[in-house]
């Protein structure tokens, strides 16, 4: 026998040593007990149905590449009976996206899946480089994530597929849960702890972009686990960082949760249940209970995600941090800061049933001064513009694009910054990319 | 014991992988030589591997990237000949002629 057996098959040499257990196994029970809990996961919260279409945001990174490959394993193993895609997002970043763009395209051979990648400049006329180029690189990640979540719901619905599946996994949800705690916001806590999250349907049409379900089948599996698996099944992934701006917040929830698994590895599954189990306290939040009742899916508009390191795990960071901006201060949207959630968020959890007198509350309408956080999830409409599921009039990627293309003409006599057709096509219209969104959003 | 080299070093093979190549001149893969023994003349362990990388090694001056609080920076995955280095000792793990040490980083994003 080996000096360091497997817990499990007590034949071959241990060589991981997992995290929320501390078992040690051999390669191959690891493997096999890894894909079993996936297994489970979509299993117990019934996550797929036969003859389901998926399509896996899929970047090219470690999560979204062991997504495809254990999805495409498990659906053979145990006759899901559901077809997957991979659809990806080309921020437009140069020398980011280019090289993970490139290993999608690789994946989709290895995994034979179809692949659509669906471009930022097509959607929005603006790719991140220029957005960079204009709004500088502090914030920029606002623009990203607003206009990420929409993309992978729009790429969906072009591709008639219901469901978008991501690789957001333990770590990814325990940090989100330390951060909403850290900004006082249980709402938002309440609803991005959800293992399945979907946009309500604001419209008729079946096929619109707004009726897409987005779920996380690794929300359980710890990002050591997910590396270890792409290592010892020697997956193709690629791994970079954003040429822009790191998110600092992020940054240190995630430096606070290394540094905790290094002491107390079941730190991070714990704090992912201690996030569901407070998610089911919230009072007054949409799904009442957490998730909890079963026929509650919180919505997905405000997902939390994080900054565009990687398309597969996230969804839209800064949008609930838009979300508000937009309604306090159009003007501040557009330099897409964090945003300082105060006491009036409090007075929101209790908003729905408790009618309180402090005039912190603000108005119960959804014009452009209320606050409401809850009331403007419960008037969910169509943005008038490119028809994409809002609280608001206009729904946050049509105002960040309208202060972009505003201020687009200023940079026109910039050589090189576009070519000229575009140009003036821009100046002609402000809301050209609004104009595209239209007609593809029909 | 492990074989030394003449010159009392010995061979090994180190990797990196998840992003960390980038900060060894994206070098995915190194065959080194180490002194066999450390500063105190003990056996060379992991901990002096990394001090060797981070001073002989590495020209990236972003350190804190690698190692932090004078070990492997949380986040980064040892694998020592396949073996998560938490089920060999971690840092004290004594280097033996021909071991193949894996750096991952779980850090970086796609």
């Amino acid at each position: 026998m080996p000096p360091n057996p497997c817990a499990s098959c007590k034949t071959n040499r241990a060589l991981i040593l997992r995290p929320k257990d501390h078992s040690k196994l051999c390669k191959g029970c690891f493997i096999d007990v890894f894909e079993a809990e996936i297994h489970h996961t979509i299993t117990a919260n019934k996550l797929f149905y036969r003859g389901e279409k998926i399509a896996i945001g899929a970047s090219g990174g470690k999560d979204s590449t062991v997504l495809a490959s254990v999805l495409k394993t498990l659906n053979e193993r145990y006759d899901y009976g559901v077809e997957l895609i991979l659809l990806s997002i080309d921020e437009g970043i140069k020398g980011y996206r280019d090289d993970s763009l490139e290993t999608v395209k690789r994946n989709a051979q290895q995994y034979n899946m179809p692949l659509t990648i669906l471009g930022y400049d097509e959607l929005y006329g603006w790719t991140m480089d220029q957005v960079v180029e204009q709004v500088g690189k502090k914030g920029n990640c606002t623009y990203c994530g607003v206009f990420r979540r929409q993309a992978l719901d729009r790429g969906a619905a072009r591709l008639g597929v219901k469901h978008v599946v991501t690789g957001h996994n333990a770590d990814d949800v325990a940090e989100t849960v330390l951060m909403n705690l850290l900004r006082a916001d249980l709402p938002r806590l309440s609803r991005t702890t959800s293992i399945v999250t979907s946009t309500p349907s604001a419209s008729l049409d079946p096929n619109s972009h707004t009726n897409i379900k987005r779920s996380k089948p690794l929300k359980y599996a710890y990002e050591k686990e997910i590396v270890l698996y792409a290592h010892h099944k020697n997956l193709d992934y690629f791994s970079t960082e954003c040429i822009y701006s790191p998110e600092a917040f992020r940054g240190s929830a995630r430096a606070l949760i290394k540094n905790l698994e290094r002491i107390r590895p079941s730190a991070i599954l714990d704090v992912v249940r201690s996030g569901e189990d407070m998610a089911k306290l919230v009072p007054g939040s949409d799904e009442g209970c957490g998730g909890a009742c079963g026929n509650a899916v919180p919505a997905g508009e405000e997902e939390e995600g994080g900054c565009g390191s990687a398309n597969g795990r996230t969804a839209g960071g800064d949008m609930a941090n838009m979300e508000q901006h937009l309604a306090q201060n159009e003007a501040a949207a557009e330099n897409g800061l964090e945003v300082e959630i105060t006491s009036r968020h409090i007075n929101d959890t209790h908003d729905s049933s408790v009618p309180l007198p402090a005039g912190k509350k603000g108005k119960k309408n959804k014009g452009p001064s209320s606050t409401q956080r809850k009331t403007t999830k419960q008037v969910m409409g169509q943005c008038k513009r490119c028809g994409y599921l809002s609280s608001q009039d206009i729904c946050k990627a049509c105002v960040l694009l309208e202060g972009l293309n505003k201020n687009r003409p200023k940079n026109k006599i910039e050589v090189g910054y576009e070519d000229g057709q575009e140009t003036e096509k821009e100046l002609n219209s402000v809301t050209n990319g609004l104009n595209k969104l239209h007609v593809e959003g029909g | 014991m492990s074989k030394t080299n003449d010159d009392g070093t010995i061979p090994i093979t180190v990797e990196f992988s998840g992003g960390l190549e980038m900060l060894f001149s994206n070098e995915r893969k190194l065959s080194l030589a180490i002194p066999a023994k450390d500063e105190t003349g003990n056996g060379s362990n992991i901990a002096y591997l990394v001090r060797h990388l981070c001073d002989k090694v590495m020209k990236d001056p972003r350190k804190e990237l690698f190692v932090l609080d004078g070990t492997v920076r949380p986040g980064i995955l040892v694998l020592i000949n396949e073996a998560d280095w938490e089920l060999e000792g971690e840092d004290k793990y004594e280097i033996q002629e021909g071991d193949n040490i894996l750096f991952v980083s779980t850090l970086h994003g796609g």
